[in-house]
């Protein structure tokens, strides 16, 4: 199969996160291969970590994306901590609850952006404006507690940086009630939908043999049946102390990978109430950590999109001798190889998405004719044409009339 | 019986230097021809998930990481493997023996000019195509 290099269509999005290159290789309306080409928005932040003080790295990490923003800094202290001695030894009992409310935020805003673009994909744009609607007052929230609508600042080694106020407390509560009528809407539309069900079952499947062959994590593996959650298996910030489970899905297909995310959102809430509720009404949030001795530490945590690791060298200077960093999308991502290979071409941008990558990758998504090589379609096309295959479906289902 | 200990009895003399940094996070170092073997043991016989590998600069060579999940106890495992030839490093792929660890190993090819030999798809993943060869970006530059 050549490589050949083609120019990405479709409006370029300075704010994206993960950009990727998608070239279809199809035969008629089947997907034969896909190419997977990355590596546009390369940073060096690995490189650049090493010449940053300690101190320094988590704005640095906040910034690898925009919207797990708090869990590469979460994964890099955890990682220096695992040199001091490990989180529960050094961090204030506090900042434990903090740096859960924090982390469980950011997964509702996350999966909330999540499902909104599964709804602009299969034409189901209320479902995408709701999903911006109850967005917002979580980013409001965000607002409130640390002052940024993203990368938060919050994370520091043994502690974190800002103090929840007792003040703000109802009024996060509040807010958190608020959003429960939006997330049962979301849930009632997905699972009594008739034309949202065919749009999705069967769709993009990832078997969970697959699924451990291609190491996949987070909602795609729990989706296909694997059962692992970072904040079960290796507990950190309060997540051991509070009352949750982990969602796990069977089938493997976007249906479920929709499921999953969605259950997800109802167990964060209730983590983040508990949180406020169980957290210390007083107590210091720092530990005034100063030197990093030598050693090597790896730190994870479960990120919206799955584990999120960090792995630290440091040999006793101020700054880390290496810093490695593997986010969640570089093994789901990669597993697109199989799960879209063998679909129709309406359903490719589903399952590409279904990974959760950021929304801006698919417009750099080409379609490749087999015969002559030559480009047919782009992201807009592709988006369209699996707007398109819904209305079908919903055509035959409710008749033309409706 | 306990992961580490399984992992004991399958390995036996090929485990060098066990070190138990903290409850959680186990380091072992192997003989370079070792991995291959080592690697399909952990993965299939023992069921670990490969997480990632790193790769570590060192005055005299390179080190490589392997890290593997036991997710039912939360602990890494990380193999150590020393690349003595700085001039010329190259180590097995474990590509062949499942697909995850594609892309990493090309990442450490195209950063630390590390060979993977057997790699079914060795080319660049990160760095654009026209990148001058024999410039590895992330080497210590003197």
């Amino acid at each position: 199969m050549s490589h050949k290099i083609i120019v990405p269509i479709g409006p370029y999005h300075p704010l994206q996160e993960e950009p990727e290159f998608f070239q279809l290789y199809v035969e008629g309306e089947k997907v034969v291969d896909i190419d997977i080409i990355i590596g546009y928005n390369h940073r060096g932040i690995e490189k650049l970590s090493e010449s940053k003080h300690f101190d320094q790295v988590p704005f640095l990490v906040e910034r690898i994306c925009g919207i797990c923003s708090s869990s590469h800094p979460y994964a890099y202290v955890l990682a220096v901590e695992n040199i001091l001695g490990g989180e529960f030894n050094i961090v204030p009992e506090k900042s434990l609850f903090i740096r859960t409310i924090i982390d469980e935020l950011q997964r509702i805003h996350s999966h909330l952006l999540w499902l909104g673009l599964v709804g602009h994909f299969i034409g189901y744009n209320t479902v995408w404006m709701w999903a911006w609607k109850f967005r917002e007052p979580v980013l409001d929230m965000f607002e409130m507690v640390t002052g940024n609508r993203n990368n938060y600042a919050m994370f520091k080694v043994g502690g974190v940086r800002r103090d929840i106020k007792d003040d703000d407390i109802p009024q996060i509560k509040k807010m958190l009630d608020e959003l429960l009528p939006g997330i049962d809407l979301f849930h009632g539309a997905i699972m009594d939908d008739p034309i949202i069900k065919m749009r999705l079952k069967d769709v993009g499947r990832l078997t969970r043999q697959q699924a451990i062959e291609w190491a996949v994590v987070g909602p795609t593996a729990r989706a296909s049946g694997v059962n692992i959650d970072i904040r079960r298996d290796e507990p950190y910030g309060s997540s051991d102390r509070l009352d949750w489970k982990v969602i796990i899905e069977k089938d493997g297909d976007i249906f479920c990978k929709t499921v999953v995310r969605i259950l997800e959102l109802y167990e964060s809430i209730s983590l983040i109430r508990q949180c406020l509720d169980k957290m210390p009404k007083s107590g210091i949030i720092d530990a005034d950590i100063k030197d990093i001795p030598v050693g090597e530490g790896i730190g994870r945590v479960e990120a919206p999109r799955g584990e999120c690791f960090h792995y630290i060298v440091s040999d006793g200077t101020n700054r880390p001798l290496r810093h490695k960093i593997r986010s969640p999308s570089f093994m789901n991502v990669a597993s697109d190889k199989v799960a879209a290979v063998g679909g129709t071409i309406s359903d490719a941008t589903l399952t590409l998405a279904a990974v959760d990558p950021c929304y801006c990758c698919t417009e750099r998504v080409a379609v490749i004719n087999k015969s002559d090589n030559s480009k047919i379609m782009n992201g807009w096309d592709l988006i369209k044409l699996s707007q398109d295959k819904t209305l079908k479906l919903k055509e035959s289902y409710y008749g033309r009339s409706k | 019986m306990e992961m580490r200990d399984r992992i004991k009895e399958k390995l036996q003399d090929k485990i060098k230097d066990w070190r138990e940094v903290s409850t959680k996070r186990i380091y072992f170092s192997l003989d370079k021809k070792d991995i291959l073997k080592t690697t399909e043991i952990l993965l299939k016989n023992l069921e670990l998930r490969f997480i990632t590998a790193s790769a570590v600069e060192l005055p005299h060579g390179f080190e490589l990481l392997y890290h593997f999940s036991n997710d039912p106890s939360g602990e890494i495992y990380t193999v150590r493997l020393l690349l003595d030839d700085k001039l010329k490093p190259e180590v097995a792929s474990i590509s062949p023996l499942f697909p995850g660890g594609e892309w990493i190993e090309r990442e450490i090819w195209e950063m630390f000019g590390i060979n993977f030999i057997g790699h079914p798809n060795l080319k660049k993943l990160l760095l654009a195509d026209e990148w001058p060869q024999g410039d590895y970006p992330m080497r210590n530059k003197k």
